[in-house]
């Protein structure tokens, strides 16, 4: 059998790759375009029949309305929850996660028993999470929800940096060590650089997750501490629901995620590649 | 410079009895060398000495201070890693610089020793490169300069050319010759080598389950192994064993091989024997084959009829295989020794320079 393949056939296979490739790219896109597109049309375009693929012109009033009525600063709330808690379990998570790389601590059942805490779906403790957070006076405070994203993201950024930790030689600490290092001046001058795009990549990931959560700052706000994806819902009555104010409402909540992937990307692909490929 | 002192040095690991109470002094300005197989202790040992491991007992002075329990930055040494552990995100001037910048060295003095440590190894064209833009000699040459400049009394090498290629290697093995001969620091170097140990070492310890099998002088472990082992472990290829039997009627002592053939040792031969008959393995070295023509052999060299079965040349020696006493042996002869010899041939084994091992202790006779 041959697989050597005459120009003409070598052609029409190219044409179909990126004709498959262009259908999955507008499949992905095309409601990422939609929203967007909403979000600047008035209400008869977006009923229109048939759509309306191009906004007849960029109108920013379903914008100005979000800032107006103040829906706006949801979208810092989150900023604020999210930066802060990614933070904090970043920094907490990085040292628990060199401990066990480096000092084996708790052997291999801790590690194992951390990362196990990630396997439990969320909504099984929304209830006594309520309860305690009642009973602890934090409902409806930026503290409250920074405190339980925190406590989310620590498991998964404690596994995912003692890969990265694990992935550094030894011999670079050890030498650093001998060459006059304290421990501490270890960790910032050589692990911390070297485990650069691990860190970018887990910090991302830990901030979407915090950014995306639904189900706990639902429970746990009222009126105080509304976040992004809480608000969307706000705009989802019986009888109407506001889709230019959920478009637009998107739109922003969407955009410090992507302005945060498109500045770390180089990191991002090296950080997920790195734990992919394990030497 | 300095001395360093170990006392009694134990370390486990779990269960594992890693070093089993090392007892060692290196002097001041001594290149000692740590060889050994794999599993030996080498490593831990200079581990050990460089407060990367925790000792279980023991005591270790480094320049009559003792730093038992010190951590590695305060026992003022320099280390040189078998995987060159040089910090990719640095410069090779930061590189070198790192550990004076670690201990608060003044810039202009640190720019002084890496311009003359860069010089000595002949790096200074590569000092704004990165790590990934260096060779594998260029980059132990940065981790050499880096042990170079912090000017510590005692130099620890892991094993530092294990991976380099062969021509690269004699080449650093060289370079690091002519450093001892330089700065004269004390140095102590690992290496599963023994040729690196044989042409590097002042002295050779060479180690054995934790235990120090034996130490001193290249050529005193070479020609005067006290073991087995040690005399397996030199040389390569490796010392011939031959199984026979030791015998002794007078003054006269015979080693009897299981063809039968019986070979007089001559009377300066150092082995004493307290049996008559004693169960021994001749220890013949591949250099000590040689084949016999038809002249006389000086006292103490025997012929032994023999067949060529394997011929290997290499351009500067032949191996020959062959068999002594119905023992596979490798001799080894001079470029052209084999030409236009037959496969029938007698080796002319000098007898002077054997060894008589007893295989239930492993000990030289």
């Amino acid at each position: 059998m041959s697989f050597a393949a005459t120009p003409r056939q070598r052609r029409i296979r190219l044409t179909l790759r990126y004709a498959v490739a262009a259908i999955v790219t507008v499949l992905f896109l095309f409601p990422v375009y939609w929203l967007f597109a909403i979000s600047f049309k008035t209400p008869d375009e977006i009923f229109a029949v048939p759509p309306v693929w191009v906004p007849g012109e960029l109108r920013l009033d379903n914008y100005l309305a979000l800032f107006k009525e103040g829906d706006a600063a949801t979208i810092w709330n989150s900023l604020v929850i999210a930066g802060t808690s990614s933070a904090l379990a970043m920094a907490l998570g990085t040292f628990c996660a060199y401990s066990l790389a480096r000092f084996n601590t708790g052997g291999e059942n801790l590690a194992m028993w951390i990362i196990s805490q990630r396997m439990m779906p969320p909504i099984v403790i929304v209830f006594p999470v309520f309860l305690a957070f009642v009973y602890a006076g934090m409902v409806d405070t930026f503290h409250g929800l920074i405190l339980l994203y925190t406590a989310f993201n620590l498991p998964y950024v404690i596994w995912m940096m003692r890969g990265y930790i694990a992935d550094i030689p030894l011999e670079l600490e050890e030498s650093a060590l001998v060459d006059g290092c304290t421990r501490w001046q270890t960790f910032w001058k050589v692990v911390f650089p070297m485990a650069r795009s691990g860190l970018m990549a887990t910090a991302v990931f830990t901030f979407v997750f915090a950014w995306n959560d639904f189900i706990f700052a639902l429970i746990l706000t009222r009126t105080e501490v509304i976040t992004f994806p809480v608000q969307l819902t706000h705009y989802m009555g019986g009888q109407s629901q506001f889709w230019s104010k959920i478009s637009a409402m998107s739109v922003l909540g969407t955009l410090p995620v992507f302005i945060a992937v498109t500045l770390l990307q180089r990191y991002l692909v090296r950080g997920i590649s790195l734990g992919a490929v394990k030497g | 410079m300095a001395e360093v002192r170990i006392k009694d040095l134990h370390k486990h690991y779990g269960h594992t009895h890693a070093l089993k109470g090392i007892d060692l002094t290196v002097g001041d300005g001594e290149f000692v060398v740590f060889v050994g197989p794999s599993g030996c202790g080498k490593s831990t040992l200079l581990r050990s000495i460089a407060g990367l491991e925790e000792i279980s007992r023991g005591d270790i002075e480094i320049g009559g201070r003792v730093v038992t329990g010190l951590r590695p930055r305060d026992r003022d040494i320099a280390m040189v890693f078998q995987n060159y552990a040089l910090y990719p995100h640095l410069t090779v001037y930061d590189n070198i610089a790192f550990g004076l910048r670690a201990r608060k060295v003044a810039e202009p003095e640190i720019s002084r020793r890496v311009d003359a440590a860069a010089e000595m190894l002949g790096i200074t064209t590569l000092l704004s490169r990165l790590p990934r833009q260096l060779s594998g000699g260029q980059r132990q040459r940065v981790a050499i300069g880096r042990a170079i400049v912090r000017q510590a009394p005692l130099f620890l090498f892991d094993e530092p050319l294990s991976n380099l290629d062969a021509k690269l290697r004699d080449e650093m093995r060289n370079e690091i010759k002519r450093l001892h001969k330089e700065i004269s620091t004390t140095m102590i170097y690992v290496t599963h080598d023994q040729v690196e140990a044989m042409t590097l070492a002042d002295r050779i310890v060479l180690l054995r389950d934790g235990r120090i099998e034996q130490q001193g002088a290249p050529l005193d472990l070479f020609e005067r192994p006290a073991t087995g082992f040690v005399a397996g472990f030199l040389g390569s290829p490796s010392i011939n064993l031959v199984p026979a039997k030791l015998l002794s009627r007078g003054a006269v002592r015979t080693v009897l091989l299981e063809t039968g053939e019986q070979l007089e040792l001559p009377p300066t031969h150092r082995v004493e024997a307290a049996e008559p008959e004693k169960p021994v393995l001749l220890g013949l070295r591949p250099q000590h084959l040689a084949v016999a023509g038809a002249a006389a052999l000086p006292p103490g060299v025997v012929r032994v009829p023999t067949r060529a079965e394997l011929i290997q040349p290499t351009g500067t020696r032949t191996f020959v295989t062959a068999r002594i006493g119905g023992t596979e042996v490798t001799a080894e002869f001079g470029a052209h020794e084999m030409q236009g010899q037959d496969a029938a041939l007698e080796f002319a084994v000098d007898l002077n320079r054997c060894l008589l091992i007893d295989p239930a202790t492993d000990k030289v006779l």
